[in-house]
C-alpha cells in the first residue's frame, strides 16, 4: 500500500470521511504523518474561527471597558477578569459539564424546539470556550493600545472635523491595531497552541474524529513509542506557527507602511501556552 | 464526621448537605486544594532562585557560565513549556531509577532501554512498589515541583536578566567610579535596582504559576481537578450520598477559587509595586515624588 493510498484514505479521517476504522497493525511513518496532518484539520478550524469571530468581539470589549458609561464599563471588565483570571483548562471542564445540562429534548420557546445537544459536540462548544478566551485577552490588549493612541494623532482628527464612526475607522482603529498588532500576533500564536488542549479536557471525540494531539496520543497508546507521533505533532505546529508570522508580518508591514523604517515595530515571538 | 451523620439516607436537606461536605473524601478534596497552593508556594522561590541564578551566569564574565545561562533563558523562548511539563517528569524518573539500577541491581545483561520499554529490577523503582501510597504520591508530587520549578526558572531568569540590563548604565559606572569592585556593584547597585524593573515580569510569571497548576491533574497528581471530577460524577444508590451529576457545582467551585486566588495576587502586587517604585528613577517614582511634594507644599 503506497503512501497516496494511505492519504486517500485517512486524509480526511478526522472529518469522518475515508476509513473507517484507524490503522492498527503495522503503523507506518506515512499513516502517522497522515492522520495527524488530518487531525491539524480541527486545530486549524479552532484556531482560524475563534481569532476571527474573537477579534470582532475583542475591538467592542476593549470599546466597552475604556468608555465612560459605568454600565458598559463593568460588564466589560467582568467578563475580561474572568477569562483572564482562571486557567482555559478549567473553563474547558467547566464549559462541557455545563453544556451538557442543557436539557435534552431541546428548549420550547414560543411553540419552536431549539435544540441543544449539538452544543456538547467539541466543534461548537469548545470553539465557544476558545472564542471566549481569546476574546477576552485580545479585549486586554487593545485597550491597552487605544489608551496609549497618540493625544496628537485625535487632536489632528480633531482638527479635520472628523466625529464619531469616521473618526474610529480612519484614525482610532487603525492605529490601535497598529499599536496592538506586535502583542496581538503573540495572542493568535497561543491560541493556536491553546487548541491542543482541547480534546485533553473534557470535550470527547466523536467517532475517533479528533484533533492533533488525539491521534498521536493513539497512535502512541499503540506502537508504545512517544518518540515519534509527538515530533510530528510538534512538527506540524511549528509550520502552523511560522504560516502565522507569515500572515501577521504581512498584516504588520501593511499597518506600519506609512512609518519611516526604523519606527516600524518588529513582531517578537514569545511562545507559551498555559493560560 | 458527625455522630448524626451515621445514617445518611434518613437525612434531609441542610443536615444532609452538612454531611455530605464533611465525608472523608471531601476531607481529601479540600486537603487538595493546599496541595496547589504547596505547589506555588514550593515553586515560586525555588524559581526565583533558579532564575536569579541563570540570570547572574548570563551576565556572568566566564564564559562556560555564561553560555550556560543564555543557553537556560534561551530554552523557553524556543520551545512550549507544555513540552518541558511532560518531559522533565518522565527524563527525571527514569533517569534516577537508571542511576539506581547501577547501583542497587543485581548485574545482567538485559538493556535497560529496550522495544520502548524502560526496564529496572524492583529494587531500584522509585519509590519501591512496597512503600506506603504516601510515598507515591510525594515523589509525583516532587517530580511536578522541580517541572515546575525548572521552567518558570528559566521564565523568571529571562525577566531578571531584561531588569539587570535595565538598570542605567550610569548608575554602575558612578559605582565603579567610587572604587567598588564588580561584585560590589552588582551586590549594593544593580540588585536594588533591578526590581522595579523586574516586577511587572515577575507578576506576570506568578500569575502564569497560579493558572498553570491545574496541569498537576495531567502529570497524575491527584489536584483539586481530579477530586472535583471523581466526586462531583453520578453517585448510584449503592453510595452512602447519591446524586445526579454535579461536576458543574465542583468546577464552579474551582473557578471561584482561581479567580479569588487571582484578585487577590492583583492586590498584594500592585502594593508591591507602589513599595518598589518609591524613589526610582522611572515614571511611577517621579509620580510617587511630585505627589508627596504637592500635599508638602
Amino acid at each position: 500500500m503506497s503512501c497516496l493510498d494511505i492519504i486517500a484514505d485517512y486524509g480526511m479521517r478526522s472529518l469522518g470521511v475515508g476509513e473507517r476504522l484507524l490503522p492498527r497493525g503495522d503503523v507506518t511513518l506515512c499513516h502517522q504523518f497522515t492522520l495527524i496532518g488530518s487531525g491539524m484539520i480541527w486545530n486549524v478550524y479552532f484556531g482560524a474561527l475563534a481569532l476571527i469571530f474573537g477579534f470582532f468581539a475583542a475591538t467592542a470589549l476593549a470599546l466597552a471597558k475604556a468608555s465612560e458609561n459605568p454600565l458598559l464599563r463593568k460588564p466589560a471588565e467582568w467578563f475580561i477578569f474572568l477569562f483572564r483570571g482562571s486557567p482555559l483548562f478549567i473553563q474547558f471542564f467547566l464549559a462541557y459539564e455545563a453544556l451538557v445540562l442543557l436539557p435534552r429534548a431541546g428548549i420550547d420557546i414560543f411553540g419552536l424546539t431549539i435544540q441543544t445537544s449539538w452544543m456538547t459536540r467539541a466543534w461548537a462548544g469548545a470553539l465557544l470556550v476558545l472564542f471566549l478566551n481569546t476574546s477576552a485577552y485580545s479585549a486586554e490588549i487593545f485597550y491597552g493600545a487605544l489608551r496609549s493612541v497618540p493625544k496628537g494623532d485625535l487632536e489632528a482628527a480633531d482638527a479635520y472635523g472628523m466625529t464619531g464612526w469616521t473618526k474610529f475607522r480612519r484614525v482610532v482603529w487603525p492605529t490601535m491595531l497598529r499599536l496592538a498588532w506586535p502583542a496581538y500576533t503573540n495572542e493568535a500564536i497561543f491560541l493556536f497552541h491553546a487548541t491542543a488542549l482541547v480534546f485533553f479536557s473534557g470535550f470527547p471525540a466523536f467517532k475517533q474524529q479528533g484533533d492533533a494531539l488525539y491521534y498521536a496520543s493513539y497512535f502512541a497508546d499503540k506502537t508504545f513509542n512517544p518518540f515519534i507521533p509527538y515530533p510530528i505533532t510538534a512538527f506540524y505546529f511549528i509550520v502552523l506557527t511560522l504560516v502565522l508570522i507569515g500572515i501577521f508580518g504581512a498584516v504588520n508591514r501593511r499597518l506600519n507602511r506609512h512609518l519611516p523604517g526604523q519606527d516600524r515595530p518588529r513582531l517578537r515571538l514569545r511562545p507559551q501556552i498555559i493560560r | 464526621m458527625f455522630a448524626s451523620c451515621a445514617d445518611p439516607s434518613q437525612l434531609e436537606g441542610l443536615a444532609w448537605l452538612m454531611c455530605y461536605l464533611t465525608t472523608g473524601k471531601h476531607m481529601l478534596f479540600y486537603g487538595s486544594f493546599f496541595v496547589v497552593l504547596l505547589l506555588m508556594v514550593i515553586t515560586a522561590p525555588v524559581a526565583l532562585l533558579f532564575g536569579f541564578g541563570g540570570a547572574l551566569a548570563a551576565r556572568s564574565r566566564v564564559a562556560p557560565l555564561r553560555w550556560f545561562g543564555k543557553g537556560y533563558t534561551a530554552m523557553v523562548r524556543g520551545v512550549p513549556d507544555i513540552v518541558f511539563f511532560l518531559f522533565v517528569p518522565i527524563a527525571l524518573d527514569q533517569g534516577l531509577e537508571y542511576l539506581r539500577h547501577l547501583w542497587a541491581c543485581p548485574p545482567s545483561d538485559a538493556p535497560v532501554w529496550s522495544n520502548n520499554e524502560f526496564n529496572v529490577c524492583a529494587a531500584a523503582k522509585l519509590p519501591l512498589s512496597s512503600s506506603p501510597q504516601i510515598w507515591h504520591e510525594a515523589y509525583g508530587f516532587t517530580l511536578a515541583v522541580i517541572a515546575f520549578a525548572i521552567v518558570f526558572g528559566a521564565f523568571a531568569a529571562n525577566v531578571l536578566y531584561g531588569a539587570m540590563q535595565a538598570v542605567p548604565r550610569a548608575q554602575l559606572e558612578t559605582a565603579e567610579a567610587y572604587g567598588m569592585t564588580h561584585r560590589q556593584v552588582t551586590r549594593r547597585i544593580l540588585i536594588p535596582q533591578m526590581w522595579t524593573y523586574a516586577l511587572p515580569g515577575l507578576s506576570n510569571l506568578w500569575m502564569i504559576l497560579i493558572k498553570a497548576t491545574p496541569l498537576l491533574f495531567l502529570l497524575g497528581v491527584e489536584d483539586i481537578v481530579y477530586w472535583a471530577r471523581e466526586l462531583g460524577s453520578t453517585k448510584s444508590a449503592i453510595y452512602d450520598y447519591p446524586h445526579p451529576d454535579w461536576r458543574v457545582w465542583y468546577f464552579l467551585g474551582l473557578l471561584a477559587f482561581y479567580l479569588g486566588m487571582t484578585k487577590l495576587s492583583e492586590s498584594v502586587l500592585s502594593r508591591i509595586t507602589a513599595r518598589l517604585s518609591r524613589g526610582q528613577a522611572t515614571m511611577a517614582g517621579e509620580a510617587q515624588r511630585k505627589q508627596a511634594g504637592g500635599a508638602g507644599a
